[in-house]
C-alpha cells in the first residue's frame, strides 16, 4: 500500500509522515458521565494522519475552509502546537522527537508569518527591537552590526529605514505585514509557514504582499507552506496545492492541474464556489453547491469525512476512510470511487469504488 | 407612493464627516448615486473608503458625537430621509430599508432565542400578534433554507453555524418584505461554499420578492456575479460608476483598473500580479487634488493640484479623474493594449 505522496522530481525539504494534532476537550470522566458532558471523551482531531512532503524551493498551498486544521498544521511543522503522534523530518533529523534545546537551535531555520498583522507585533516594541529580537535570540549579530541589518531588513521588504524608532500602531495592516515577513527574513531562515499571510489585508495590498513573497523566495531560495482560505491567491502563488478538509489531506497536486482538472468532489466544489471577476463568465457558469455545513471535527463523520456532503457518496463511504493515491503522475487523491484506471467520478459506474481493490 | 422613474433610492451629493482628535475626516465627501427598483447595486472599495458610512448615513446610523451628515439628500421613493423626524426614520429601519452586517455573531443577541428575535421585529413592524410572529419566525427561517426550522426555531445563536447565523440574519431582514436591502459585506466572514450558498440565497429571494440590493463589498468576484451596476470608491469619493459588465470590460478610472490587474485570475497563468503602489490614503489629512494621484501611474502635473471632474463617459458610465476619456478609450481598444506597459 502505497500512501505516501513522494515527488520523483526535487528533493524535500520537510517531511511529514503521518503526523497528528488531537486536542483533548475533557469529558468522559466520571463527574462528566453523571452530569451531562457526556460519557465519551471529546476529542478534537484537528490533524489526523497527515504525510506531506515539502519540496526544496518550492511554495506549498495548503488550502481548506475554517476548521479543516490547516493552521494547526501549519503550526505542529514548526511545533508552535504540539504534535500528537508522527514525524516532522528535516535535515534528518525528526522535530517531533527533538528536546527544547535542539528544536530551538533548528527554529533559526523555519520561520512563520501571522495571519494578524495587528496581533502579531508586540506594540511595546519598536520595529527595530522586533525586527532585531531575532538576531538577538540566535546571537547573529549585535550592536552596530544588528542595526545595520535590521535597516537592510526593512529595505528588503519595502520599508523604509527611518522607520526603525517607531512602533507597530503607526503602521497600516500591509506595513506591519512586511515587519512581520522582515522578522521572519532575520534569521536566514530555509523555510516559512505563512499562515494565511494576505487575509486581513485590502486587495491593493494583497496583490503587494504576494509579490513581495515571491520575489524574497526567488533571492533567498527560500521554500514557503502558503496555508490560506483564497484559492484565487494560493492558485497564484503556489507550485502545489494541498487540499484539506477535516484533518486529512484530500488532494495534492501541482497548482495548476489541481485547478483545473481536480478529481474530488470537494476540491471541484471548492473551485467552483470561489466567484470569478468577470461578469460574463459569472452569469455563465455553472455552480456545484454544497449542501449544508463543514461538520465538527468533535466526532468527525466515519469513513470519508467528507460523506455527509458529498453528492457521490455510496454506503461504503461511510465505513471505509480512504487513503491519499496517486491517481494520476504527482496527483494524489483520497476517494475509494476513483482510480488511476477510471480517475474521472462523474464516469464512475453507480456504486462502483475501484479504490477499494487498490487499498 | 411616487414612482421616480423607476428609481428607488438617490443619494444627492452625500457629505458625512467625523470629529476626530486627528481633525476632521472626510468619510463620504459628496458622493451622489441612484438605484432603480428591482437592482442589485455593488459598492467596492479598500478599507477606509467610505462604502460602510454611505449606507449607515441612509438609513440614518452614523453616532453623533463625532459623525455627522453634514449635506445631501437621501431621496428614498422621493422622499428625503435626511428630512423626516428620527421615529419616521425608525419605522422605515427594519421595516422599508433592512440591514444584514458582516458579522452574524457580534449582530445576533446572545442572551436571545433565535425565536424572540425574529418576532421582535414583525410585532413592532406589522403588529404581529405573538402566536401570528411566531409562525412568521418558522415560516422565514424555512425560506432561508434552515432545515427542520421548527425544532431550531427556539435555540440560540451559538448553537448555529456562521454560516446558518447568517442566514438567520437573511431571515430578519427580509421577514417585513423591505423594499431595499443593504448587505455590508454579508459574505466576508464566510468560507467559500458557505458564502456561495448564502449569495445563491440572496439571489433567490430577491428574484421572489422584488427587492432591490445594495451589496457592499471588497471582493471584485462577488460584484460581477450579483450586481447590475457597480460604485467604486476611493477616499470618500466616487470613483466610477457603470453597468458592472461595462466596469470590468471597459473601466474609465485608473484605480478601477489597478483593482482589476491586481486580482488572481484563477483561469490564467500570469506571471508578476499587477499591484497598485503604495497605501490607501488617511482620509483625515488628503492632500488637494486628486486623493489617488500619489498611487496613480498615470499621474501628471494637474492630478496633484486640482481636485478631478466627475467625467460622464456615457449613459450610465462616470468617472472621476483628469483623464477619464483617454482611460476609457484605452479599455476599449483592448485589455492587450493596456496591459502590456
Amino acid at each position: 500500500m502505497s500512501t505516501k505522496p513522494t515527488l520523483k522530481n526535487g528533493s524535500s525539504l520537510i517531511s511529514i509522515r503521518d503526523l497528528k494534532v488531537h486536542f483533548d476537550m475533557g469529558g468522559g470522566g466520571l463527574v462528566d458521565k453523571l452530569f451531562g458532558a457526556g460519557p465519551t471523551k471529546r476529542i478534537v482531531k484537528a490533524v489526523d494522519g497527515v504525510s506531506l512532503e515539502i519540496l526544496k524551493g518550492e511554495t506549498l498551498g495548503l488550502v481548506g475552509e475554517s476548521g479543516c486544521g490547516k493552521s494547526t498544521l501549519g503550526r505542529a511543522v514548526l511545533r508552535l502546537t504540539e504534535p500528537t503522534s508522527g514525524q516532522i523530518l528535516y535535515r534528518d533529523q525528526d522535530l517531533s522527537k527533538l528536546k527544547a534545546r535542539d528544536l530551538r537551535e533548528q527554529r533559526r531555520h523555519l520561520q512563520i508569518i501571522f495571519q494578524d498583522p495587528y496581533a502579531s507585533l508586540n506594540p511595546r516594541m519598536t520595529i527595530g527591537q522586533i525586527v532585531g529580537e531575532p538576531l538577538d535570540t540566535f546571537g547573529l549579530a549585535r550592536g552596530k552590526e544588528a542595526e545595520r541589518r535590521v535597516q537592510e531588513l526593512l529595505e528588503t521588504v519595502g520599508l523604509s529605514k527611518r522607520f526603525i524608532k517607531r512602533y507597530p500602531h503607526e503602521f497600516s495592516g500591509g506595513q506591519r505585514q512586511r515587519i512581520g515577513i522582515a522578522r521572519a527574513l532575520a534569521v536566514d531562515p530555509d523555510f516559512i509557514v505563512a499562515d494565511e499571510p494576505i487575509s486581513a489585508l485590502d486587495v491593493s495590498i494583497q496583490a503587494q504582499i504576494m509579490n513581495l513573497l515571491e520575489r524574497l523566495r526567488r533571492e533567498k531560495n527560500l521554500t514557503y507552506l502558503f496555508i490560506s482560505h483564497d484559492l484565487r491567491a494560493v492558485r497564484h502563488v503556489s507550485d502545489r496545492v494541498a487540499v484539506m478538509y477535516l484533518g486529512k489531506l484530500v488532494e495534492v497536486a501541482d497548482a495548476k492541474t489541481i485547478y483545473d482538472e481536480p478529481l474530488m468532489p470537494y476540491t471541484k466544489a471548492l473551485i467552483s464556489a470561489v466567484p470569478v471577476p468577470d461578469p460574463e463568465v459569472e452569469a455563465s457558469r455553472q455552480r456545484i453547491m454544497l449542501e449544508g455545513d463543514v461538520p465538527s471535527p468533535i466526532n468527525p463523520p466515519t469513513g470519508c469525512r467528507f460523506h455527509t456532503r458529498c453528492p457521490f457518496a455510496i454506503d461504503k463511504c461511510r465505513e471505509v476512510a480512504p487513503e491519499l493515491v496517486e491517481i494520476k503522475p504527482n496527483h494524489f487523491a483520497a476517494c475509494i470511487r476513483i482510480s488511476p484506471q477510471q480517475p474521472h467520478i462523474e464516469n464512475v459506474a453507480p456504486g462502483d469504488a475501484p479504490g477499494l481493490v487498490q487499498s | 407612493m411616487t414612482q421616480n422613474n423607476g428609481k428607488l433610492l438617490e443619494v444627492k451629493e452625500l457629505r458625512t464627516y467625523f470629529d476626530t482628535d486627528d481633525g476632521v475626516v472626510k468619510a463620504v465627501d459628496g458622493i451622489s448615486f441612484a438605484l432603480n427598483r428591482g437592482e442589485t447595486l455593488g459598492i467596492v472599495g479598500e478599507s477606509g473608503s467610505g462604502k460602510s458610512v454611505t449606507n449607515l448615513s441612509i438609513i440614518r446610523l452614523i453616532p453623533n458625537p463625532p459623525g455627522k451628515i453634514v449635506s445631501g439628500e437621501i431621496l428614498f421613493n422621493g422622499e428625503d430621509i435626511l428630512l423626516l423626524p428620527i421615529d419616521s426614520v425608525r419605522k422605515i429601519r427594519g421595516r422599508r430599508i433592512a440591514m444584514i452586517f458582516q458579522d452574524p455573531m457580534t449582530s445576533l443577541n446572545p442572551f436571545m432565542r433565535i425565536s424572540r428575535q425574529l418576532m421582535e421585529i414583525t410585532q413592532l413592524h406589522l403588529g404581529h400578534t405573538k402566536s401570528q410572529a411566531y409562525e412568521h419566525a418558522i415560516g422565514m427561517l424555512e425560506t432561508v433554507g434552515i432545515p427542520d426550522a421548527r425544532a431550531r426555531v427556539d435555540n440560540y445563536p451559538h448553537e448555529f453555524s456562521g454560516g446558518m447565523r447568517q442566514r438567520v440574519m437573511i431571515a430578519m431582514a427580509l421577514s417585513c418584505q423591505p423594499e431595499l436591502l443593504i448587505a455590508d459585506e454579508p459574505t466576508t466572514a464566510l468560507d467559500v461554499t458557505i458564502q456561495a450558498q448564502i449569495l445563491e440565497l440572496i439571489k433567490k429571494l430577491k428574484q421572489e420578492t422584488g427587492t432591490s440590493v445594495i451589496l457592499i463589498t471588497h471582493d471584485l468576484g462577488v460584484v460581477a456575479g450579483m450586481t447590475d451596476n457597480v460604485i467604486v470608491m476611493y477616499a470618500g469619493n466616487v470613483f466610477e460608476q457603470a453597468k458592472t459588465s461595462e466596469l470590468f470590460a471597459t473601466p474609465g478610472n485608473p484605480y478601477t483598473k489597478g483593482l482589476l490587474r491586481s486580482v488572481p485570475d484563477p483561469t490564467a497563468e500570469q506571471g508578476k500580479l499587477y499591484q497598485i503602489p503604495g497605501l490607501p490614503p488617511d482620509v483625515a489629512h488628503l492632500k488637494p487634488g486628486c486623493p489617488f494621484a500619489p498611487r496613480c501611474e498615470r499621474v501628471e502635473e494637474i492630478c496633484r493640484r486640482e481636485f478631478p471632474p466627475y467625467v460622464q463617459l456615457n449613459a450610465d458610465h462616470f468617472s472621476l479623474c483628469h483623464f477619464a476619456q483617454d482611460v476609457f478609450a484605452e479599455s476599449r481598444k483592448g485589455p492587450e493594449a493596456v496591459s502590456q506597459p
